[in-house]
């Protein structure tokens, strides 16, 4: 039975009440976004609010896939070294038209170039314009180092000229922090001494135009009528902040929103059961892993770590901390990834096998570390659980664990450092859906002391993803990673632990949800059923 | 009263002196680095965390960050949000008038129950009154709030839905903001409905917040009243023969009245410690949730700013208590 509190009872007569009145999605999001500006920040919550929304980038990821398409940019070419990419840029595309401004021209090239000069130049006005602008995207996926120029070839074209070639680059553009802003709007702020605006007053090309935003309370935004790839079909989109998952349930519930993010994983099964409710699952772009210290005894043994791989039941993980929400991980990049190689078999469960393959290396009596995350991720909820159960995994083989800890910023400081005591646990979300930005920034040599938590460097491994870095062929990318994945298997730098399932319980109501690997919520395309 | 006056004001600027000494070398004994959180997984080169962190000034002598940072409170300026790059003192703003409508309204609440509730059972002492009185009081005073706003709200607005689940209105009203106050605004905004929706938005946190403190007045209440009954001036005006309702009323709860406004007073302190939970459970946008999150952002400004600021207002609520004792009882003053 649907039950419907007050508010509930006021929107459903809203919908319900015909095509005149507005068609309204109500979002019951995890938190508040730290701004508008995508740019300066990394959170997913901030883009669900800013990029997604309200913003488009040169390239785009394909709904429900990971695989970057054109969106601003109509077409692009590559010149033959690899080091200059010319994107065409679509026409007729307009900025939206607000309360706080009113566009005189449409998106042309030198929107382009304020986008990422702004991010690029310490001289660009715009490139401190609030205080600790620190561009971590930009900078975090190597962009300063990677991009010689920028030019304006004329109008409509623009060409990036890179210092490397670098594969990833086009699935790079497609991220949140290169959505393309208005020069026009942040000239304007400029003139009128309100830059810190671009942070608050958000403006773009997207489906949705933002409207206004109380703090921690509500975000409201509606349909951009000019939009290039056509009107929405809702009228209004409302974000409801709510950050208690049980909370966010009963609001699902009694109707107060039609779609809730981060369920809390013992609901899922009632939620299911609900005739009033979908709810949609997919696996998430991320990975949980344990990181042996590959260049410290005896761990810098293939033979051992593959051997204490065995021990590890991840089903009893996946069961204990996620209650099933999640699915045993054989590879290092996730099954949503292109280039996933399925074809490999991950190391059985066995025990008793393990146990021999360690007396065989000559290890006995091993005493470890195992370092468990304070803190809940998406791709590991209960870090300290875990650990206990590959304790307990590894002492039936005769390997005695002690497990360790620190405060957040401390153990990810710590857990870099080359002769680190221990096993890491740790995980990764994907970027931007690029097998790169998981084999080669955990894995890759010269990550070693950084990312690369299992101070792992094998020459093989590293030919094959710098090779795939370089190589703009997607098929001859693909050949390469799913070479390099076997090699990770046979070499074991790391357990793989889980890949989380991420699950999105909406009302029935709601049509043409489509969920995006990259863990971005987006509401282009969503329909509200009369 | 003038020189009581300027006594007490003179005692609040030392203290808040002090306390901005602790909120600023506080957040800096926890471990924990705001720099290092920017990046999370993504490791940070150390070039640009020295550069970053240099930037924000946090490479400087701790002392002389701290009189820079007083220097700045000074004028005014009570520093910029790392996360959100806003001013603390607009975000304060922004949230704060949430924070006092939902104290408000629940102090009312606990006031307003727990003082009659406090008197009956000081009356009817020993009465089954008294004992269901007193033992609810307990049980509410021990309620952990989370579990106890989660229970209100699956059975009022989940099973029965009588009340919305959570925010201050409902989304279908939009109008600016002019006072803060959702009650004042949705009579300001003029669209019908809009009050009623924001007071129904109102029970179910004023409830949960005003518990603790209503179970704390009744009991003050009641054993202050006890005590004030067995006194002689109270005996001597019943056996004058002066109506009950006038010596209950006027001679023994304006006496009993002073440790209860003590508590009171006591409880606004700890009203701002139960916002940060019932804020939470009921998505309402104030401080506590705010000075939460800031604490996991180490977001040292906000943490200072908000810190320094709530300790200002229990100061002056703290004023005001003193303020009222010279009021009710005259000796005070002297």
């Amino acid at each position: 039975m649907k039950r419907f509190g007050f508010a509930g009872m006021l929107l459903a007569a809203t919908v319900l009440s015909g095509a005149a009145s507005a068609k309204t999605l109500v979002y019951c999001s995890e938190g508040s976004p730290e701004g508008f500006d995508p740019a300066l920040y990394t959170a997913g919550t901030t883009f669900d609010a800013s990029s997604n929304p309200v913003y488009n980038k040169l390239m785009e990821f394909a709904p429900g896939t990971t695989n970057p398409e054109p969106g601003l940019a109509e077409s692009y070419e590559v010149s033959d070294d690899g080091l200059e990419y010319t994107f065409k840029l679509r026409p007729g595309v307009k900025f939206q038209t607000t309360d706080f401004f009113t566009p005189t021209r449409d998106f042309n090239a030198d929107d382009v170039i304020f986008t990422f000069e702004r991010q690029l130049k310490a001289d660009n006005p715009w490139h401190q314009y609030v205080a600790g602008a620190a561009w971590e995207y930009f900078n975090g996926m190597g962009f300063p180092d990677l991009i010689e120029t920028i030019e304006k070839v004329d109008d409509m074209t623009v060409k990036f000229k890179l210092k490397r070639k670098e594969a990833p680059f086009v699935a790079n553009l497609g991220m949140d922090f290169a959505s393309i802003m208005s020069k026009e709007y942040a000239d304007k702020l400029q003139a009128d001494g309100k830059m810190e605006q671009l942070n608050q007053m958000p403006l773009g090309t997207g489906p949705f135009e933002f409207v206004a935003y109380q703090p921690d309370a509500v975000i409201r935004y509606r349909a951009n009528d000019d939009y290039w790839k056509g009107r929405e079909k809702l009228d209004d989109l409302v974000f409801a902040i709510t950050t208690d998952a049980a909370v966010r349930y009963q609001k699902l519930l009694a109707g107060e929103c039609h779609v809730m993010p981060y369920p809390n994983a013992a609901d899922v099964e009632a939620m299911k059961a609900n005739e009033s409710l979908t709810v949609m699952e997919q696996e998430g772009l991320n990975i949980a892993y344990l990181a042996y210290n590959t260049t410290q005894a005896p761990f810098d043994k293939p033979e051992v770590r593959k051997a204490l791989n065995m021990a590890i039941n991840k089903q009893a993980i996946v069961d204990a901390v996620f209650q099933g929400a999640a699915t045993p991980a054989k590879n290092p990049i996730p099954p949503t990834m292109w280039s996933y190689n399925d074809a490999i078999q991950d190391d059985p469960y066995d025990p008793d096998a393990a146990k021999k393959m360690l007396e065989e290396a000559g290890v006995t009596d091993l005493d470890m570390k195992i370092w468990a995350m304070p803190v809940a991720r998406p791709y590991m909820l209960n870090a300290r659980r875990a650990a206990e159960l590959i304790q307990a995994d590894f002492a039936k083989i005769g390997v005695d664990v002690e497990i360790v800890s620190f405060e957040w910023a401390e153990y990810l400081a710590r857990s870099k450092d080359k002769d680190r005591d221990g096993a890491v646990m740790l995980g990764w979300t994907g970027d931007n859906g690029d097998p790169d930005n998981f084999l080669h920034t955990l894995l890759g040599c010269d990550a070693v002391g950084g990312n690369n938590r299992a101070q792992w460097c094998n020459e093989e491994f590293d030919r094959i993803v710098n090779e795939a870095k370089v190589e703009t062929d997607q098929a001859a990318r693909t050949k390469l990673y799913e070479e390099a994945q076997v090699v990770f298997k046979r070499e074991a730098p790391w357990a793989t632990l889980d890949h989380s399932l991420v699950v999105m319980p909406m009302r029935k109501e709601v049509q043409g949800y489509v969920m995006s690997p990259l863990g971005k919520h987006h509401f282009s395309g969503v329909d509200i059923a009369e | 009263m003038l020189r009581f006056l300027v006594g007490r004001f003179a005692v609040l600027i030392p203290t808040f002196i002090g306390v901005s000494i602790i909120a600023f070398s506080f957040i800096r004994l926890l471990p924990g680095d705001p720099v290092m959180l920017m990046s999370g997984e993504r490791v940070m080169s150390q070039e640009r965390y020295e550069k970053i962190t240099q930037e924000l000034g946090y490479d400087r002598n701790i002392v002389i960050q701290y009189l820079d940072y007083f220097g700045d409170l000074m004028q005014g300026d009570f520093g910029t949000s790392l996360v959100t790059k806003k001013p603390v003192l607009t975000h304060f703003s922004e949230l704060f008038p949430a924070t006092l409508e939902l104290s408000l309204c629940a102090i009312l609440f606990a006031v307003l129950l727990g003082i009659p509730a406090g008197v009956f059972a000081a009356i009817k002492r020993g009465s089954a009154f008294d004992q269901t009185i007193m033992g609810t009081a307990l049980v509410g005073y021990s309620m952990p709030i989370f579990w106890w706003g989660l229970l209100l709200i699956i059975l009022f607005s989940g099973i029965l839905g009588w009340t919305p689940v959570s925010g201050r209105i409902s989304l279908l009203y939009y109008f600016p903001s002019v006072t803060g106050f959702m009650l004042i605004d949705s009579l300001l905004s003029g669209q019908a409905g809009a009050f009623k929706s924001a007071v129904s938005h109102l029970i179910l946190p004023t409830i949960v917040l005003g518990t603790i403190p209503l179970a704390v007045i009744a009991r003050q209440t009641r054993s202050a009243m006890l005590e004030v009954l067995s006194e002689d001036y109270v005996r001597t005006a019943r056996a004058k023969g002066m109506p009950p309702l006038r010596v209950i009323g006027v001679h023994a709860l304006r006496n009993a009245m002073i440790p209860v406004i003590t508590t009171i007073g006591l409880q606004v302190g700890v009203m701002l410690a139960g916002a940060i939970l019932t804020e939470t459970i009921f998505s309402w946008p104030g401080i506590g949730k705010w000075m939460v999150d800031s604490v996991f952002k180490r977001d040292y400004p906000v943490i200072q700013g908000g810190l320094l600021l709530i300790a200002a207002i229990i100061m002056l609520v703290n004023l005001l208590v003193d303020i009222l004792y010279g009021l009710i009882n005259p000796r005070i003053r002297h």
